[in-house]
């Protein structure tokens, strides 16, 4: 009877606890399975899908800066197609709800990634209109209000599973996005990707990275990560899922007491592979201690006077 | 497998004024441990320096192993600090590790620089196998590192110690004068000029030659993607923290 509930909602789609791994840092599911078990996370999105295989840029990649790092990966990834016959029967395994994350170049790629997943047992997509770091889609998209209109709209109306918009921070007002993707039946919304940032090196005064620009992760976002998700729950009703350079419950708790129903561990599984079980652990200590017995009571609790 | 665990120091030895060799004590970081796989180790439990930085075993003995590193940055700053009996959380072992086909009778390793770091491993598992030569190029006499390695001979860029070259010239110069008996192959780790110089050497005499590559990495287990290195062909990357860090020279770009 002195059971806490970890158990959260995100439209229909129920996550066993509220800690998930987001896309890009948790490759296709099972590399992290030597660090602890992954049965217990609330769920795994995977590395973005595109229609075809990419292979990414070419390096220098990342740079580590001040509490963080810049990655201009490149969206590198295996396609739909090989992910389906190799990576998806080993995800299959994990008893985790499995999110494909898609990211395409135009609209039609992601709706026909999307109609070709729906046919297989994952629980959700989370759509990518938010990739700093290719030439075609990404910010293009993320950016603009009518595009993730019109993409949110077109992938809704392609499968039946629930849709996950990954929303940008490199706009003015994140809200105004996140109404659209609402209006056009978006199951939820992540919130954020990466921001765009920049390093040189002085000594041969070229950018650190291939790619010129980054995403911009790690603990270093996370006060402006956690404004943004604040923005929209304030301003729009729809489920969030918050991330932003979370290492720890604490982290984990403030994105959560803010409003987001569910959150994501990003940069950290480089940093601590192990972190996710250690939050969600560390969720369930506080809640105990704090004399709670469901974390839903925590979500949206913030005490603003 | 990998282990995430707690390795303690249980020694540090300055080799010279910037470059130091620390032994850690953990069993399971050394018991499935090869020579060119790698350790990524968490510098610091706070923000700054935030990510991991990857060294390879120098050597492995018993249930210890050695880290060899030049004080650069704040990372290794802080590990050159730390007193004998801390802990660091570090992941490994990494990577694929030099290949073991046993297909030769002499082992020359090339280093550049802090590019002798895999080789004492490399040489203790080699030893009562094979004949190992070393050659070692360093700036100055200063650089130069000899911990753990057989038959070394040395080459400097201003002529301080030994050769006054690059260590690939040294290596010519032998196989010039054909003083190696038998087949040969050569294991190379230092800068990207060594490597590509290596690759050209190894190709015209034709020798089979494997080296150890780097690039930036985070996670050092391939699920950051961040650390291509591109194959020979064109036809795509690999990544160095898990398909490599060794790779033959034909494989991929240098």
């Amino acid at each position: 009877m002195n059971e806490i509930n970890l158990k959260v909602k995100i439209g229909n789609l129920e996550l066993k606890n509220p800690v998930l791994v987001a896309s890009g840092t948790f490759g296709y599911g099972t590399e992290s399975a030597d660090f602890f078990d992954l049965n217990q996370l609330g769920g795994i999105i995977t590395k973005s899908l595109s229609l075809r295989p990419k292979m990414g840029n070419p390096p220098q990649r990342i740079a580590e800066t001040p509490s963080g790092m810049l990655n201009a990966i490149g969206l590198a990834n295996v396609g739909v197609e090989k992910f389906i016959e190799e990576k998806l029967p080993l995800l299959k395994k994990i008893d985790t709800k499995i999110i494909v994350n898609i990211a395409a170049s135009t609209i039609e790629e992601y709706v026909e990634c999307v109609r070709i997943l729906d046919k297989e047992e994952i629980d959700a997509f989370e759509i990518n209109v938010s990739c700093p770091n290719v030439k075609e889609g990404g910010l293009e998209f993320g950016r603009s209000i009518s595009k993730v209109a019109e993409i949110t709209n077109k992938v809704v109306a392609s499968t039946n599973k629930p849709v996950i918009i990954k929303l940008t921070p490199n706009v003015s007002f994140i809200s105004e996005f996140a109404k659209v993707a609402k209006n056009e039946g978006a199951t939820a919304v992540s919130a954020i990707n990466t921001f765009v940032g920049m390093a040189v090196n002085v000594y041969t005064r070229k950018p650190k990275l291939s790619h010129i620009t980054g995403g911009l992760s790690g603990p270093a976002i996370r006060p402006l990560a956690l404004a943004k998700v604040f923005e929209i729950v304030q301003n729009v009703d729809i489920p969030v899922i918050g991330i932003g350079g979370i290492t720890n419950f604490e982290d984990a708790l403030e994105f959560l007491i803010v409003g987001a129903k569910a959150i994501q561990v990003g940069t950290h599984n480089f940093v601590d592979p192990s972190s996710p079980v250690k939050i969600i652990n560390g969720i369930e200590d506080y809640l105990k201690k704090q004399n709670l017995k469901d974390v839903n009571e925590i979500i949206g609790s913030l005490q603003l006077s | 497998m990998m282990f995430q665990t707690f390795a303690q120091v249980i020694d540090k030895k300055i080799l010279t004024d910037q470059i130091l060799l620390v032994t850690f004590k953990s069993e399971e970081l050394t018991k499935d441990a090869k020579p060119g796989q790698f350790v990524n180790v968490r510098i610091s439990e706070t923000c700054y320096p935030y990510l991991r930085r990857p060294f390879s075993y120098c050597d492995v003995e018993g249930d210890t192993f050695k880290l060899l590193f030049t004080i650069f940055g704040q990372g290794t700053k802080i590990l050159a600090s730390a007193p004998v009996g801390s802990k660091f959380d570090v992941i490994g072992p990494l990577g694929n590790g030099f290949s073991f086909n046993y297909d030769y009778d002499n082992a020359i390793f090339v280093a550049g620089g802090l590019g002798v770091a895999p080789f004492p491993f490399l040489t203790r598992v080699l030893s009562n196998k094979k004949n190992i030569y070393t050659y070692i190029g360093a700036k100055t006499k200063d650089f130069v590192v000899t911990y753990g390695l057989k038959n070394v001979k040395i080459s400097t860029d201003d002529g301080s110690i030994g050769f006054n070259g690059n260590v690939v010239e040294l290596l010519r110069n032998d196989l010039e004068k054909n003083i190696f008996d038998g087949k040969i192959k050569i294991f190379g780790c230092g800068p990207a000029p060594m490597l590509k110089a290596l690759k050209l050497l190894s190709e015209e005499f034709d020798i089979n030659c494997e080296v150890s590559t780097e690039e930036a990495m985070a996670c050092g287990f391939g699920i950051c993607q961040g650390c291509p290195i591109e194959l020979a062909d064109s036809s795509g990357f690999k990544l160095v923290c898990k398909d490599g860090p060794i790779f033959n020279v034909k494989e991929v770009k240098l």
